[in-house]
């Protein structure tokens, strides 16, 4: 068979169409968004044979021209012109869902009706007359459950062979005489500018004075008179608007045809009211509303998602991990026991020692760090040993550091403060932990004993990247091609790859509360509060998952039903401090209070922070042009709860997760690269560099801090400008928040490098702290609105690549997503402006023109908060007044 | 005259006739509100508003604003 033929899928939400679609295709094919608007858009073969292709049209209520999935809707079955529409309906809400009916058989295409869980309606008692209601509508009927997979290839195969018939359905005559009448008048003029099978479906547009859907026609000034006039007369005689009685006379109709089709049952309480009272209750529902979401938060981020991200990440991209759990708690024992020792502070205060006595100490700790000890480093240290035993050296109070290299204290808390050559400087009543001596012999036992290394017990499997290193280094690939291998295309795939585990955890959750009904009632319940805002009561869930991840956040405003809620949300969601976001919490938290428990504020103040930042771009963001309009209508079904199937939930959310690794992950993948070659690429311009372009790493005489003279560095200097009324005009600052875009946790190691503490430095090292701090001391001032700025700026402005690559993903469009982050910058920047300019003015009373910039933003943006919102044109009325002379 | 948002919780209406326009009156009439249609009133959310209707045989919430657009008249 080599004819293609299209199918549309039509039916209302929660009508079992997703399912359908699924069991018909195996949830295989296309997935985007349809032409401009972010309404989802799926496309795929049929499994048993390939030339039949469905389209999964939006679920929708009606063909009206309000909303972007009706008019996407409205515009495919009109102008696309499918070989045929299969509409489903869910006979447990035959009523309402019949209204879509009526008006997708007018549509001029081959038409099949499937009934949808008569299996539920079957259970309730209620009996339906198929062959009466096949009749009555004038298309074939067919019962299917799209759950059970039931008679599903009968309803293909009917529409199949309706659409190689070819023969359009006339749609129904379902609207009160003089109505009829009119549209026989309309027809007559309507004819000739329009395919014969769409003649009543304009001449009802016509009549609904429906602007867009009859522009196509070109009706002449003096037909639509005509039109108007009996439209008029219409009104006049039924006293109510055009619009309206064609509604009515639908359900009207359909009231009938009811009475004549089916019989009910007595309606007994069903399982779901049952449910639905308690949940939504009005005492009950906000507190079972926050246990849902705790439950979600704890599910999705703290028990599954988080851990599997970070096992991801930790030992797939990082250092690699135990097969065997007996190896893992023998490794974990001997490096606990070594650690304890404190062997590395042994040997650093026993050589100290031995230097002070005059000893010659050169190269010796090189040469015991060394990972492979040569038969020169053991001479070196031998002779070390020697000299420093004849002097008779003994080490006394050595100081005991930690993991994070910090100086330990006796109360087991460490020393937050260092002097200039990095000595512990001590509080009033705080004592430094030492090992009272180090004898000679102590010092060799710490030679000799070398910290256990994974690689000695069985079951170890190295990470990917130390594979990957290895196997390229027996290759005998060059440097370059190992680092961009490595760190760029490693690095960026592995900041793809390690959000699916959360991504997945986190739409199995999601995607549940989406199947089983609870999502409609987490609007219904948080409607009130947001709707102050100009959000949704569903922007709710994204701005949770985003205090685990923006990618999932993102990724979960799918479920906000209003497309200016949706973009609103997803530009906005990222706000919230993500879990990445938070070493750098500690960093500043760190510089500020040390590592005072006291201050466990700092940390919620900022989550505070972001959402004061997404409420108050809510409300300014509302009264701009790209979000005007009347406040949306919150009409909206309530949908029966019920257990979603394991199949199409599990269908579900692997539709998600595929869709963000194959829309994400480009540009993720080309980011990360991108950044690579800014960091490692520059000129040699060190003392006694080539001072030629190139592969910095690789060239002679490379310093450890080679990214000094990367392009990176360049940028970073050429833009620290923008950032200098902020307080933090130095390339370091920009150049470490360039690369916190690959990931905002690289924003401290990047740091640590750039500042020669080195790249393993963690944002819990005092030295870190000391570091940051020295970043925004001028004059011995530490300048902390300038700190906080740069912290502010960090958590509000574009998020991390794989954020941001989602948000392209969700909107779908360039300028959409180019507006999304360009907010998100400006707005991070006028905040941090804000912080430093007041702190400035308050901390040290300087005045200047940035604080006078400062001052007029402050203002212009209470302006935007406080004013009342505009009216904008009425541009929500797609519906005329009056058909005269408007639409020629 | 009384609208659906002076309908309390546990009555039931029946639908007269509808005011406002454009994108919400059209969305409420397409969810089967229209004139002579019978209304059940639910439950009003734990924030006070929306409410919870019974239209054709489902469930409904709307916005006590966008109810208030719905006239009414009072059934037993």
């Amino acid at each position: 068979m080599a004819e293609k033929t299209y199918i549309g899928l039509a039916g209302n939400p929660n009508c079992g169409k997703t399912t359908l679609f699924n069991e018909l295709t195996g949830s295989n094919g296309y997935v985007g968004n349809w032409p401009g608007v972010t309404v989802e858009k799926k496309q795929a073969e049929w499994k048993a044979d390939k030339s039949v292709t469905f389209v999964d049209l939006p679920g929708i209520y009606s063909l009206s021209p309000y909303s972007p999935e009706e008019v996407v809707s409205r515009d495919y079955l009109v102008n696309e012109k499918p070989d045929a529409i299969i509409d489903l309906i869910d006979v447990t809400n035959l009523e309402r869902n019949l209204y879509l009916t009526t008006q997708v058989l007018e549509a001029g295409r081959p038409t099949v009706i499937g009934l949808n869980m008569c299996d539920l309606l079957k259970e309730r008692g209620d009996v339906i007359d198929v062959s009466a209601l096949s009749e009555r509508l004038g298309a074939p009927v067919v019962e299917v459950s799209a759950l059970h997979n039931k008679n599903l290839k009968g309803l293909v195969e009917k529409a199949v062979e309706a659409a190689r018939g070819g023969r359009a359905n006339g749609g129904t005559r379902c609207f009160s005489p003089e109505v009829e009448d009119a549209l026989e008048a309309i027809s007559a003029l309507v004819e000739g500018s329009c395919a014969p099978e769409l003649v009543r479906w304009y001449s009802i547009k016509v009549f609904e004075r429906d602007a867009e859907a009859i522009r196509p026609l070109g009706l002449s000034a003096e037909a639509l008179g005509k039109a108007e006039a009996a439209i008029k007369a219409v009104e006049e005689e039924r006293d109510d608007d055009a619009e309206s009685i064609v509604t009515s006379d639908r359900y009207d109709w359909i009231a009938d045809v009811m009475e004549a089709c089916v019989k009910k049952a007595p309606k007994k309480l069903t399982t779901s009211e049952k449910i639905d009272r308690v949940v939504t209750n009005r005492i009950a529902g906000l507190p079972i509303f926050v246990a849902v979401m705790i439950a979600v938060y704890w599910f999705a981020l703290v028990a599954v998602g988080t851990p599997a991200t970070d096992w991801v990440n930790d030992n797939l991209f990082s250092d690699g991990f135990f097969v065997n759990a007996a190896s893992a708690a023998q490794f974990d024992e001997d490096d606990a026991a070594w650690q304890d020792m404190h062997y590395a502070d042994q040997i650093s205060g026993y050589i100290a020692a031995a230097e002070e006595a005059g000893v010659d100490t050169d190269g010796v700790e090189d040469a015991i760090d060394a990972t492979d000890r040569t038969a020169d480093d053991d001479a070196t240290i031998a002779a070390f040993e020697q000299a420093a035993e004849a002097a008779g050296v003994v080490a006394t109070d050595v100081p005991v550091t930690d993991s994070d290299g910090n100086y330990v204290d006796t109360d087991g808390g460490i020393v937050t403060r260092l002097d200039e050559d990095g000595n512990p400087v001590l509080a009033a009543s705080q004592e430094l932990e030492v090992l009272p001596t180090v004898t000679a012999a102590d010092f060799a036992t710490a030679v000799d004993t070398p910290e256990p290394d994974q690689h000695d017990y069985e079951g170890w499997v190295d990470s990917i990247p130390t594979a990957a290193t290895d196997a390229l280094e027996a290759a005998g690939a060059s440097p370059m091609v190992e680092s961009l291998v490595v760190d760029g295309v490693i690095g960026g795939v592995g900041s793809v790859l390690g959000f699916i585990p959360q991504i997945f955890v986190l739409f199995i959750a999601l995607c549940f509360l989406e199947d089983c009904g609870y999502m409609s009632r987490v609007a219904f319940v948080m409607d009130r509060l947001f709707r102050r805002f100009g959000l949704s009561g569903k922007s709710f869930i994204p701005m949770i998952v985003s205090s685990g991840c923006g990618v999932p956040g993102v990724l979960s405003t799918k479920t906000i039903e209003n497309e200016r809620d949706r973009r609103m949300t997803a530009m906005l969601t990222t706000m919230i401090p993500c879990s990445a976001k938070l070493p750098i919490i500690a960093l500043v938290m760190g510089v500020l209070v040390g590592a005072d428990n006291g201050a466990w504020w700092v940390a919620p103040m900022f989550y505070f922070m972001g959402i004061v930042a997404i409420i108050i771009s809510a409300v300014m963001l509302k009264k701009t042009k790209p979000f005007e309009g009347e406040p949306v209508p919150f009409v909206m079904e309530l949908p029966d709860y019920h257990f979603p199937a394991i199949r199409s939930w599990a269908l579900h959310v692997w539709e998600r997760v595929s869709a963000y690794v194959k829309k994400a992950g480009t540009i993720i993948f080309a980011a990360a690269v991108g950044i690579w070659v800014l960091s490692n690429f520059g000129i040699a311009g060190w003392e006694g560099g080539t001072g030629a372009f190139g592969f910095l790493p690789g060239m002679e005489g490379a310093p450890e801090t080679y990214m000094d003279y990367s392009v990176l560095a360049g940028v970073g200097g050429a833009l620290s400008f923008l950032f200098a009324p902020l307080g933090f005009g130095n390339w370091m600052a920009t150049a470490s928040t360039i690369s916190a875009l690959i990931a905002k946790e690289n924003l401290v190691s990047t740091f640590g490098v750039l500042y020669g503490i080195g790249s393993d430095a963690s944002e819990n090292s005092v030295t870190m702290w000391q570091g940051f701090a020295s970043m925004f001391t001028v004059g011995g001032t530490l300048h902390a609105g300038a700190m906080c700025a740069f912290v502010a700026f960090n958590m509000l402005c574009a998020p991390c690549f794989a954020a941001m690559g989602t948000i392209r993903r969700q909107m779908d469009s360039a300028k959409w997503t180019a507006f999304a982050i360009g907010y998100e910058c400006v707005f991070g920047w006028v905040i941090g402006l804000l912080i430093n300019q007041l702190y400035e003015l308050v901390a040290f009373g300087s005045f200047g023109f940035w604080t006078v910039v400062a001052f007029v933003l402050l203002a212009a943006m209470l302006f935007q908060i406080f004013r009342p919102t505009p009216k904008w044109d009425k541009k929500d009325d797609k519906i005329l007044e009056s058909l005269d002379g408007q639409v020629a | 005259m009384r609208t659906l948002r002076d309908v309390k919780v546990g009555q039931s209406c029946k639908v007269v006739g509808l005011g406002g326009g454009g994108a919400i009156k059209r969305r409420i009439m397409d969810m089967g509100i229209t004139k002579n249609a019978r209304i059940h009133v639910r439950k009003v959310a734990p924030l006070g508003d929306p409410i919870e209707v019974t239209v054709r045989g489902y469930e409904l919430s709307l916005r006590k604003d966008e109810a208030q657009n719905v006239k009414v008249e009072l059934e037993e």
